[in-house]
């Protein structure tokens, strides 16, 4: 049993990385909903847990991409100090601003962004 | 610079209030912010989302919201599936990294409304037992 859980937790961290190293995202698209699934966590632990190992997944496909010479490092650092802030701040306002009518809105711009990948 | 420093500020904000990770975001404002390519621009995606990452799971762990040992084996176990992912992105052509970013971006997009749909049935369902309970008292 001890196994299939580890085997199970496998099976996310690859799938999750596949997904880290092609998109340049840390994979939490796949890890949390497979851990709501397979061992019913709620959401916010599906969540928190993701993160954590996201810092290991993504810190290890950066440097595999800056292996391959990809990554540029002051425009990552210029993105990534400010977005923590950002992150912080968002969680604040989370509780202060419909967020729905907020999710509704990106979920249009992603389409849009999608759009524009695919055509443009 | 201040343009990257700006679009991390913003992403970060987005992805707080939102709940998702900061890679959605900032490979689209590396990619129509700054210019970089969709393979750098996905590479140094990587580099913002480890701090970003990092401090979201603190937070969360002071309200015990990790399952901490799980995660670490998830984060061992990735290797393979970041390798295999890294080697593929430089393999592909532009074009099909695009699209299967905009397939990602669509997958999420479907998550987000599911989700707000959720909530705000949630919200109505709330407000309903709560002015029957009203009227009957």
């Amino acid at each position: 049993m001890a196994g299939g859980r580890t085997l199970k937790l496998a099976a996310i961290g690859t799938a999750a990385g596949v997904f880290s190293g092609l998109f340049g995202v840390g994979g939490g698209v796949v890890i949390v909903p497979l851990l709501i699934l397979w061992f019913s966590f709620d959401e916010r632990r599906a969540t928190g847990t993701s993160l954590a190992a996201i810092v290991i997944i993504a810190a290890v496909a950066v440097i595999l991409q800056a292996l391959y010479g990809n990554v540029h490092v002051l425009d990552g650092v210029l993105v990534g100090v400010p977005a923590v802030a950002g992150v912080l701040a968002g969680t604040w306002l989370q509780q202060r601003v419909p967020v729905e009518a907020i999710s509704l809105l990106f979920a249009l711009l992603m389409v849009v962004i999608a759009a524009h990948l695919v055509l443009g | 610079m201040i343009e990257a420093a700006a679009l991390g500020l913003a992403a970060g904000l987005v992805a707080g209030m939102l709940g998702v990770g900061g890679g959605i975001l900032f490979v689209p404002a590396l990619t129509l912010g700054v210019g970089l390519s969709q393979l750098d621009a996905e590479a140094t995606s990587l580099l913002a989302v480890v701090p970003v990452a990092l401090v979201g799971a603190w937070r969360q762990e002071r309200y015990g919201n990790v399952a901490i040992r799980d995660a670490a084996v998830i984060g061992a176990l990735s290797g393979l599936g970041v390798l295999a992912g890294v080697a593929l992105a430089n393999a592909l052509p532009t074009r099909a990294l695009k699209i299967g970013f905009a397939g990602l971006l669509l997958v999420t997009a479907f998550q987000l409304t599911r989700h707000a749909i959720g909530s705000l049935r949630e919200k109505r369902t709330l407000r309903e037992k709560r002015s029957r309970l009203e009227r009957r008292a």
